[in-house]
């Protein structure tokens, strides 16, 4: 057999192209397109982020560093970074709890068809447009908006819950954009748990505290920390939700860097301060990573 | 990336256009019966009914070609030079085209209505340069104090009042913001020299601010559901706040003034037919045509202070528009980058000391 297959092989591979070639051709669609969507894009805004003003018209182009020094110059900045950072804290937390809780519930609770279509309902947000989804919650939110109304029903004397403009409401929208991205994950990570596992835990008298703290959440961390992950760097760049249901607390570095590019015209200012976010947020993962490493299954 | 990509997409897409208008140019320059203007759409210039009157009586055909910003305007004109014949300038933006040879001074002798313009505006340096005119001021407008019905503000100061506590909206724009710091302060709003003044100044409204507005529809709403009494607001927002929407809305003038924008209309650079463009921009500032466009369409205040006059006596927009708030020297001026810079990072600041 050996034999035989010998000089069959040989001339199929002499009409075949090298391995290398098939290899370069399939992967070259994917990296010609990040070549070009992702890479070409951040090198410009990187290049820009060097420059003294937007080239634009005929004005000359010096390079400069000075927008890197942005934090220093503009001390209340580093107010608004941490702002920014805590309101990317508390809406990964919120968005963990209840999307962890979500996502047990589908696992353990449902089945097929209904299950679903409970799925698909957890998926609407995404396939409503940001914006509407903003305003939305405005209306809710607002005085004499939908819960104050109720509120007002429930308790006429009481004074108004309406918490629009604050960083709670803020809070409110992100985890509501981005909750499924958590339930989704997690499910993922819940969904391969053996039942069996937790049969044998319960046969040998483990409560269901137990259960979660030992069972459950380690082995869904993967799922959690890839929620977090997706969750927490949109976030903290986020400028809708912050301007919408922020009012004049709504102020973050998302906002600053959209009024850099939009109100102020200086892309410049607007790209060195997105290149030092994107440093923070690397320096954040670099410092947990050892943690990120054991979560999503390094030593498992 | 993508803005750079798409304007140099748009600056080839405008060249090839350019090529296709000069072949045709020729033979209509040669008939002597077209012009090409540059503006925003469905800004006056365009009203069907009034080129249909202006063909008639001059027998010049109007074509349009449109931008969508400022800044495209400007991208524009440099990458047709030749292709038009009137152009729509911010005050802001007139000194930016003059230097850059984009525009010619206008020739007022071919523009009698000119005449009726307020000659301190005319004389204002976003529009004369070097003492020549180069656009005739056509339309303004102001940013100042919109409240509540019955509300009075004397003063910028008077913002600051605990009586407004929490039901003040500023208007999230770092130019007026600093603008309006400058009036409090008694400074000159397009180069104020004590900036930091400025900055107290703002940070002083803080107690009183509720919320910052970017856009007029979110202050419509906001100000329905009476979430804010007094805020700084655009006159022209005001004027369809009360109009369209029946907000028990005053626009309010301080005896500081209000900051004011005016839209010009220049002659671009070798324009291909310079009598009709000055025949139209004559066309454009007759209180026949404005008083036509206000009432039917509505419109922004007519540097023609005839042709304000002209308005319906309850008409809105004139009752809000008073020649006297037309005041040229807060009228919003071309800064240079270091200096937008600097209000910009004074604007943000303010904005963080809010949130807090």
């Amino acid at each position: 057999m050996p034999n035989k297959a010998t000089p069959q092989r040989a001339s199929k591979g002499a009409r075949i192209l090298p391995q290398w070639v098939s290899t370069t051709a399939l992967l070259l669609p994917a990296y010609g397109w990040l070549t070009i969507a992702v890479f070409l894009p951040l090198l410009t805004m990187f290049l820009f982020s060097f420059m003294n003003k937007t080239p634009m018209g005929k004005a000359p182009i010096e390079f400069t560093l000075r927008h890197y020094r942005a934090f220093i110059d503009q001390p209340y900045l580093i107010k608004i970074a941490t702002n920014t950072l805590l309101m990317g804290l508390w809406t990964t937390l919120a968005c963990a709890i209840l999307g962890f809780l979500a996502a047990l519930a589908l696992v353990r609770c449902t089945h097929g068809a209904r299950r679903e279509t409970l799925l698909i309902l957890i998926l609407l947000p995404f396939w409503t447009n940001g914006l509407v989804r903003v305003f939305s919650w405005t209306m809710v939110l607002r005085e004499n908006g939908f819960l104050d109304n109720i509120w007002h029903w429930i308790a006429p004397a009481a004074g108004s819950i309406a918490i629009l403009y604050s960083r709670e409401a803020i809070v409110i929208g992100l985890v509501h954009g981005y909750l499924p991205y958590m339930i989704l994950t997690c499910y993922i990570a819940l969904v391969t748990i053996d039942d069996a596992i937790i049969e044998a835990a319960q046969s040998l008298g483990a409560r269901w505290w137990v259960i979660l703290t030992k069972i459950l959440i380690p082995l869904a961390a993967p799922g959690l920390i890839s929620g977090a992950v997706l969750t927490f760097v949109p976030v903290i760049g986020s400028f809708m939700e912050p301007r919408i249901l922020g009012g004049k607390v709504g102020v973050t570095m998302g906002t600053v860097i959209e009024d850099q590019f939009t109100q102020a015209f200086n892309w410049p200012l607007g790209a060195s301060l997105s290149f030092t976010l994107l440093a923070v947020t690397m320096a954040i993962f670099a410092t947990f990573s050892g943690v990120l490493r054991r979560g999503t299954g390094g030593t498992a | 990336m993508s803005n750079f990509s798409r304007r140099d997409t748009l600056r080839l897409l405008s060249a090839a256009i350019a090529a296709v208008g000069a072949s045709t140019a020729l033979p209509a320059r040669a008939a002597g019966g077209k012009i090409t203007v540059l503006n925003w759409k469905g800004y006056g210039t365009d009203e069907a009914w009034s080129l249909e009157a202006f063909q008639k009586a001059t027998g010049i055909e109007v074509v349009h070609d449109y931008f969508s910003s400022e800044a495209e305007s400007l991208t524009k004109m440099r990458t047709n030079p030749g292709a038009y014949d009137v152009v729509l300038l911010n005050s802001a933006r007139v000194s930016t085209a003059a230097t850059e040879g984009l525009i010619e001074p206008a020739d007022l002798s071919k523009v009698p209505n000119a005449a009726d313009v307020n000659p301190d505006l005319l004389a204002n340096p976003n529009f004369t340069i070097d003492g020549k005119g180069y656009a005739v001021p056509w339309v303004w407008g102001m940013t100042s104090i919109a409240a509540r019905e019955g509300i009075a503000i004397a003063s910028y100061k008077d913002l600051a009042a605990p009586a407004y506590a929490d039901r003040f909206a500023m208007d999230d724009d770092a130019m007026i913001a600093v603008a309006m710091g400058a009036l409090m302060t008694g400074q000159d709003i397009n180069d104020p020299q004590d900036l930091p003044a400025i900055t107290e100044a703002l940070k002083s409204l803080k107690p009183n601010v509720k919320m910052l507005w970017s856009s007029e529809d979110q202050w419509n709403k906001s100000f329905a559901a009476n979430e804010f009494d007094v805020s700084v607001f655009w006159s022209g927002g005001a004027v369809r706040s009360k109009r369209n929407a029946k907000l028990p809305v005053d626009f309010i003038v301080p005896t500081e003034g209000a900051i004011v924008w005016v839209d010009g209309l220049a002659m671009a650079t070798d324009a291909p037919n310079p009598e009709g463009a000055a025949a139209f921009i004559d066309w454009m500032i007759d209180p026949k045509f404005y008083v036509e466009w206000a009432t039917k369409v509505g419109a922004p205040a007519s540097a023609n202070a005839k042709a304000l006059a002209a308005l319906p006596a309850d008409d809105l927009s004139a009752q809000v528009h008073k020649p006297e708030y037309m005041v040229s020297k807060n009228v919003m001026s071309a800064m240079p980058d270091e200096r937008r810079e600097a209000f910009n990072n004074l604007w943000q600041e303010v904005k963080a000391f809010y949130a807090e």
